[in-house]
């Protein structure tokens, strides 16, 4: 029996910095009322420290807590997403909230209980910390997206992400339950140990598509997405954007997880049961995104499109399905959140500015905005050299290697349908006239982190291999 | 000659369906809590005779005591109007969802019933594992860590309610 040791600790490091920030935070906000800057301050500074452990972390392989967390390369690599992802969702969020005049400290404080929640289900391997994980991250992000809670369409995508949150949640249990009883753990290494004797045992197989069931939810694949368009334009753009990047990481580490690190399920019917529903998500969300002309709106439905495209990196099931869901997980992040901070700059007090009307003549107006969305637009639509091409074809290529062909053929022709709602946004920007649209405001931080989003969308389009060394631990 | 557990799980089990229906059936609000109250302590006795103990007496102390007390507030607070009676019309969509769900029952019993072989019961082990101390033992040593992030989920819930919920935040 190995009992408690110090050294537990540091393999948590990068979470209890996170959570320590948070509660600093917390105290902060009682001690000094009305001071966000000094919330700000230190959520920086917090998160800074997290990814220093993080890097620190980097390289050594260990579990600890009795096999409950561990490091590893799938952990860090993630954890310093979502901690990246974190950084720059505060800085955008910072002038975001002065924009909508709704300042107030705590929501600092919920973005790090939410990245503290993603930390946990990338590098938890018991079933009951990816749980706890997933309730960390969501009960922050149930209170983030009804943040402005005197507007009525955030109060509505708050309560209808919570409702439907906790159904998942319930089959998330029920699945966990379930495959407790049969194999008799939680651990997700002691459940794929007897995996292969109870592949066939229909109490196993219903506790994974449980599990199925509540992940799909979480990263907004068909048939579980009919929540995301709503919650997406209803909350705070800065959360949505949060919530669409960092969030459905987060969702595809738990996948990870369980999927491809510790339930080896290659060639089986629980691929086959991923496959469809990565179909599904491509087809569905592609198509439904054309026919919106809300930003918000199609970046939601576009949303689902890509966790289709991901997903078929877990249904492929091989290493290479693992590596392309982990670097198009990174690339999508960095052109979805770019892309919201660019949507969130633009809108106005009252939730105007948000179609695509109010996008044409942009490249007069705000022609770094266009500029940058535009980048953003070409990446999403998988053109290369841009990130977005080199995530599509890593999964593709997995998908194919798998004897999945007719998934990365529906994945090609669906990418077809979807330059056009991409595009269109592009046309709206530069080939119409300058319309008078509304009064966009000065915004430095949103444009930095707009800038540094196109930068790293660039730069991973021209060496993939940067983030491909580190999804393999090859640095 | 009849077994005291088949009688006991006879009485508990007709105790939870019935006072489960007549909690969907109640116009008045408050009826429908108290019937509630009566589900869930039934509910505790089925999990006395699974030698739960320490379950049995969570889902009094938690359930029956505490959560239903503050539905018992919060429908007094809001002084509730009874029910008004809600005409609904069949569409194709409703049958679909009914045969779906149907199908998914079945599928499951299926495969509770008919196609796993009998699970093993172990009365021992279950009486070990019900006590107050194994549960302790495990929260403190194996399952530590998750027992100290629940806490800090609970902060996440709590700060939440706050910023959801106060009158004014300034």
């Amino acid at each position: 029996m190995n009992e408690f040791r110090l050294s537990d600790l540091w393999i948590i490091a990068p979470f209890l910095a996170v959570v320590l920030t948070s509660m600093a935070v917390l105290i902060l906000e009682g001690i000094r009322r009305n001071n966000a800057t000094a919330s700000y301050a230190t959520s920086i500074t917090g998160l800074v420290t997290a990814l220093g452990l993080t890097a620190a972390t980097y390289g050594s392989a260990d579990s600890g807590f009795r096999d409950m967390v561990s490091q590893g390369a799938f952990a860090t690599y993630f954890s310093g997403l979502f901690i990246v992802v974190g950084l720059l969702t505060i800085v955008v969020s910072r002038g975001y909230l002065r924009r909508q005049r709704w300042q107030h400290g705590e929501y600092y404080a919920l973005i790090l209980s939410a990245v503290s929640g993603m930390i946990l289900m990338a590098s938890g391997t018991d079933l009951i910390v990816i749980f706890l994980g997933i309730e960390l991250m969501s009960l922050a992000f149930y209170v983030l997206a009804g943040f402005f809670r005197t507007k009525a369409s955030s109060n509505e995508s708050a309560l209808k992400y919570f409702l439907l949150g906790a159904f998942a949640t319930g089959f998330l249990l029920y699945g966990v339950a379930l495959l407790y009883g049969v194999t008799g753990s939680t651990n997700l290494a002691v459940i794929s140990s007897k995996a292969g004797s109870l592949g066939g045992d229909p109490l196993f197989l219903l506790g994974v598509g449980m599990i199925v069931i509540a992940l799909g939810f979480k990263v907004a694949a068909v048939p579980f997405h009919m929540w995301a368009p709503d919650v997406y334009e209803g909350a705070p753009t800065a959360v949505t954007g949060f919530m669409a990047t960092a969030g459905k990481a987060a969702a595809f580490a738990a996948f990870g997880s369980v999927f491809l690190k510790g339930l080896a399920f290659t060639g089986t019917d629980v691929n086959l049961l991923l496959a469809i529903l990565a179909a599904l998500s491509m087809v569905v969300g592609n198509i439904t995104a054309v026919v919106q002309n809300n930003i918000k709106r199609m970046l939601a439905y576009s949303s689902v499109a890509h966790a289709g495209y991901i997903l078929a990196g877990v249904a492929a099931g091989n290493a290479d399905g693992q590596t392309g869901m982990m670097f198009y997980v990174g690339a999508y992040a960095f052109m979805t959140l770019g892309a919201f901070t660019i949507v969130g700059m633009l809108e106005g007090v009252d939730g105007q500015g948000l179609t695509y009307g109010d996008y044409t003549g942009l490249s007069g107006r705000h022609p770094a905005a266009a500029f940058l969305m535009a980048v953003f637009m070409f990446s999403l639509a998988g053109i290369p050299p841009l990130a977005g091409f080199f995530g599509k074809y890593y999964v593709f290529l997995a998908a194919v290697e798998a004897g999945m062909t007719w998934l990365a053929v529906i994945g090609v022709l669906t990418s077809l349908v979807s330059v056009y709602y991409y595009l269109r946004l592009v046309v709206e920007m530069y080939f119409r006239e300058p319309a008078t649209g509304p009064d966009s405001h000065p915004a430095p931080g949103s444009m930095a982190i707009a800038a540094l989003s196109a930068y790293a969308v660039v730069q991973l389009g021209i060496y993939p291999s940067i983030l491909l060394n580190l999804i393999n631990g090859r640095i | 000659m009849v077994n005291i557990e088949v009688v006991l799980f006879v009485v508990l089990a007709v105790l939870f369906v019935g006072s489960g229906i007549m909690v969907i059936t109640r116009r008045s609000p408050v009826l429908a809590v108290l019937y509630l109250i009566l589900n869930f302590f039934a509910l505790a006795g089925l999990y006395l005779t699974l030698q739960a103990q320490f379950i049995a007496v969570i889902q009094i102390i938690v359930y029956a005591g505490a959560i239903m007390v503050l539905f018992l507030f919060v429908i007094m607070l809001l002084n509730l109007k009874d029910e008004e009676k809600l005409i609904e019309k069949i569409t194709a969509r409703k049958v679909l969802a009914v045969g779906l769900s149907a199908a998914v029952m079945f599928e499951i019993l299926y495969i509770i019933w008919i196609s796993t072989p009998g699970i093993e019961r172990d009365v021992a082990k279950a009486e070990e594992l019900g006590r107050v101390e194994a549960i302790g033992k495990a929260l403190f040593s194996d399952f530590l860590f998750p027992f100290e992030v629940t806490s800090v989920v609970l902060i996440v819930a709590i700060v939440g309610a706050v910023i959801l919920a106060k009158k004014k935040l300034d």
